[in-house]
C-alpha cells in the first residue's frame, strides 16, 4: 500500500501553496476505503479523531485552508487576464477593505507603478467603484499613514532622467532631519511628504545616493521593517528588494494567509515587467532562484503557472 | 458657453499660415490680420495652423508671436494659441515663480478644469518643464497655503453626478463643526473639498445651508484680511459656481484702479470656449453693464480689439 509515501505525498499536495492535482487525483482516485481510513487516521493535521463514535471528521479549519488553496490558481489566472489598471485599482480597493495591515498594498500600487500605469489605476477606480481613490483612502484610513498615502497615490511623477543634484544632496538633508525628529512622526512630516510623493524616481534615487554619502547608511537601515514608511522608501528607491522581501515572507512555511497571497500578485504584477530582475535579486539575497523556491513549495497548476510568468522563455 | 466666432467658410490652413506670416512681414505687425485670424479660430483649428505653420515655414508660430509683438496684446496672443493644456501648465507654471507667485491661479486651474483637463495640464506640464506639476506646488508653497493646494492640483475627482445624501448630511456636519472651531486648515475639511466630486460637494453645501442657515463662504468671511481664507472661500465658489467666480475676478480686474490685464486676459483666453457666455450673463446681472461695454472703457488698441473678439462682441 505505501502508506507513508501517499500520507506524505497527500499532505505535500494540500500545503505550501496551491493544490498538486496530479497527486491528488492518482493517491485519492485510486484509493481503496481501507486506504483513505489509514490516511485519516495518520493525517492528524487534516482529521479529527472521534474517538467516541468511531470515526475520523474534517477539521473545518482544514477544509477553509485547502479552499484558500484551491482558489490560488483561479485566483492567479483572474488576475493575469485583468487589465493592469483594475487590477491595481481592485488592489487598492481590498487594501483599504482588509485595513492597516495591508497597507503595504497601497503603497506597492503607488510606488512601484510608472505615473501612467498609476493614472490608469485611478481611472479604473472611478470606473469600478464610482469614487475616486483618494477620496476613498481620506475618509476610509485612519492613523498617521493618511496623509502619506494620499499623496503618493495622487502623484503624477515627471519620468525623464533630468536631476538637480543639489537640490537631491539638500533634500536628502530634510529627510534625514525628518527621522531624526522625536516630536513629530516622520511619515506626518510635510516635507518628507512632499519629497517622497511628488519628486521623480531618478531624483529619489540621487537622493537615496547622497543620503548613503552623507549620512553612512541607507535611508530604510534605521525604519522598523513592518512599517509604511520602510515600504515606501523601498518601494521608491529599490524596488527589486523590496518585491524580493515580500516573495520570501509570501513563500515561508508558516506564512499567513494574507502573506501568501503576495506571492500571486507579485509575480502577475510584475511577470511583464521586472521578473526578471526580481528573480536576479531574490538569487543574490536568498541564495536560491525565486524558481527553485517556488518548485519547492509550489503545487499543481498553480506552480506551473507561476514559473510559466517568470521564465518567458517558454 | 463658447463665446468664439468662427467664420461658415473657413480658409484653408495653408491661407491661414500665409495670412499669418504675411501679418508679421516687414516693420511692425499687422495686429488686425492676426485677430481676425486666430481670434476666430477654435482650438482643434488653431492646433493645425500651429503644426502648419511649422512644417511651411520652420519655425514655432509662437516662437514669431514673441519675436513681433509686445505686452497685453502679445499676452493674450500667447495664451490664445496654446493649447488649453499647455497654457494651463503655462499658467501654473508662472504661478510657482517668485514675482509671479498666485496661489489664486493654481486654485482656479485645478478647481474650474474638468478632472480629465486638469490631468492633461499635468502631462503638459511634464513635457513642457521637465518636473512635475506638484513639486513645483510643493516646493514653492508653504504652510497652509500648500496644505490646501497641493491636494487640490493633484485631485482626479470622480465626475459622475451620483450624490450620497448621507454623506452629505455627515460632510455638511463635519465642514460647520471645523469652521465654528476656526480649524480652517483642518485635514478633514480640506479633505472634503479636494477629494469629493463637484456633484457631492454641492449637495454637501445645499445641505449645508439647509441646515445651518448660512452660505458655508458667509461663515468663511470671519476675517477679510485673512488671505488663506479668501483662498479657501475662492475654492468653493470655483468648485460649484466657477461662473460667479469668474464674474468677480473680471469685475476686480476691471474696476481696479488701472486695470489688471493679467487677469483680465487670464479670464478671457481660458474661458471663451468653454463657459464665457455664462460668465458675461452672470457679468450683466452684478455690474448692470454688458462686459463689452465695461472692457471698451477699460481697455484700448489691439489689446481691446481681441479681447472683444473673444467674448463674442459685435463684428470684431
Amino acid at each position: 500500500m505505501a502508506l507513508p509515501d501517499g500520507l506524505d505525498s497527500l499532505v505535500k499536495a494540500f500545503s505550501g501553496h496551491g493544490i498538486d492535482e496530479k497527486s491528488i487525483i492518482s493517491l485519492l482516485g485510486r484509493s481503496r476505503p481501507e486506504h483513505r481510513q489509514s490516511l485519516r487516521k495518520e493525517c492528524t493535521e487534516f482529521f479529527i479523531e472521534d474517538n467516541e463514535r468511531g470515526f475520523e471528521r474534517w477539521d473545518d479549519h482544514s477544509i477553509k485552508l485547502l479552499k484558500h488553496e484551491f482558489m490560488r490558481f483561479k485566483n492567479a489566472v483572474v488576475l493575469r487576464a485583468m487589465h493592469p489598471w483594475e487590477r491595481d485599482a481592485r488592489l487598492i480597493r481590498e487594501a483599504l477593505k482588509k485595513g492597516p495591515e495591508s497597507y503595504g498594498m497601497i503603497v506597492e500600487v503607488s510606488c512601484t507603478r510608472s505615473s501612467e500605469e498609476l493614472l490608469g489605476a485611478r481611472k479604473a477606480y472611478h470606473s469600478l467603484f464610482d469614487h475616486s481613490i483618494e477620496e476613498n483612502i481620506a475618509t476610509q484610513v485612519e492613523g498617521s499613514e493618511l496623509k502619506l498615502l494620499v499623496a503618493l497615490v495622487s502623484a503624477y511623477r515627471y519620468e525623464g532622467p533630468k536631476v538637480k543634484e543639489d537640490t537631491a544632496k539638500s533634500e536628502a538633508k530634510i529627510l534625514a532631519e525628518a527621522m531624526k525628529n522625536a516630536e513629530q512622526k516622520p511619515i506626518e512630516d510635510a516635507e518628507l511628504i512632499r519629497i517622497l510623493s511628488t519628486r521623480s524616481k531618478p531624483h529619489l534615487k540621487a537622493v537615496y545616493k547622497y543620503y548613503k554619502d552623507i549620512f553612512g547608511k541607507n535611508i530604510d537601515e534605521d525604519l522598523d521593517d513592518d512599517s509604511i514608511l520602510k515600504a515606501v522608501v523601498q518601494c521608491l528607491f529599490t524596488p527589486h528588494k523590496y518585491f524580493c522581501r515580500v516573495l520570501d515572507a509570501a513563500l515561508r512555511d508558516n506564512a499567513h494567509k494574507r502573506t501568501k497571497k503576495a506571492l500571486t500578485r507579485v509575480i502577475v504584477t510584475r511577470a511583464d515587467t521586472d521578473i526578471e530582475e526580481i528573480n536576479a535579486e531574490y538569487q543574490k539575497q536568498y541564495g536560491v532562484s525565486l524558481t527553485e523556491k517556488i518548485v519547492e513549495t509550489a503545487n499543481g497548476n498553480y506552480k506551473d503557472f507561476l514559473l510559466t510568468l517568470i521564465s518567458r522563455e517558454n | 458657453m463658447s463665446t468664439l466666432t468662427v467664420p461658415n467658410q473657413v480658409p484653408s490652413l495653408s491661407e491661414d499660415c500665409e495670412q499669418l506670416r504675411k501679418a508679421f512681414a516687414g516693420w511692425g505687425t499687422n495686429e488686425g490680420l492676426i485677430i481676425s485670424i486666430l481670434a476666430h479660430r477654435n482650438a482643434a483649428q488653431r492646433k493645425l495652423i500651429r503644426q502648419t505653420y511649422a512644417e511651411t515655414y520652420g519655425e514655432d508660430l509662437l516662437k514669431a508671436l514673441d519675436k513681433e509683438l509686445s505686452n497685453d496684446f502679445e499676452r493674450v496672443v500667447l495664451l490664445w494659441t496654446l493649447d488649453p493644456a499647455e497654457r494651463d501648465a503655462f499658467l501654473a507654471n508662472e504661478a510657482t515663480k517668485r514675482w509671479t507667485s498666485s496661489n489664486q491661479v493654481l486654485m482656479e486651474i485645478a478647481c474650474t478644469r474638468s478632472s480629465n483637463q486638469l490631468l492633461q495640464a499635468r502631462q503638459a506640464y511634464h513635457a513642457r518643464y521637465k518636473k512635475s506639476l506638484e513639486e513645483d506646488v510643493a516646493h514653492h508653497t508653504t504652510g497652509d497655503f500648500r496644505k490646501l493646494l497641493l491636494p487640490l492640483v493633484t485631485s482626479y475627482r470622480y465626475e459622475g453626478d451620483e450624490v450620497n445624501m448621507t454623506l452629505a448630511k455627515s460632510e455638511a456636519k463635519i465642514l460647520h463643526e471645523k469652521i465654528s472651531k476656526k480649524a480652517y486648515t483642518d485635514e478633514d475639511l480640506i479633505r472634503i473639498l479636494a477629494t469629493r466630486s463637484k456633484a457631492q460637494i454641492n449637495a454637501t453645501l445645499n445641505h449645508y445651508k439647509n441646515e445651518f442657515g448660512n452660505d458655508i463662504n458667509k461663515d468663511l468671511k470671519t476675517d477679510p484680511k485673512d488671505e488663506y481664507l479668501a483662498l479657501l472661500r475662492a475654492t468653493v465658489k470655483c468648485l460649484i459656481r466657477p461662473e460667479r467666480y469668474f464674474e468677480k475676478v473680471l469685475r476686480l480686474a476691471i474696476n481696479r484702479q488701472g486695470t489688471d490685464e493679467g487677469a483680465l486676459t487670464r479670464v478671457v483666453t481660458t474661458r471663451a470656449e468653454i463657459d464665457m457666455k455664462v460668465i458675461k450673463e452672470e457679468y450683466q446681472k452684478r455690474n448692470s453693464v454688458p462686459l463689452d461695454r465695461a472692457i471698451v472703457k477699460d481697455t484700448t488698441g489691439d489689446y481691446e480689439k481681441i479681447l472683444l473678439a473673444l467674448i463674442g462682441h459685435g463684428d470684431a
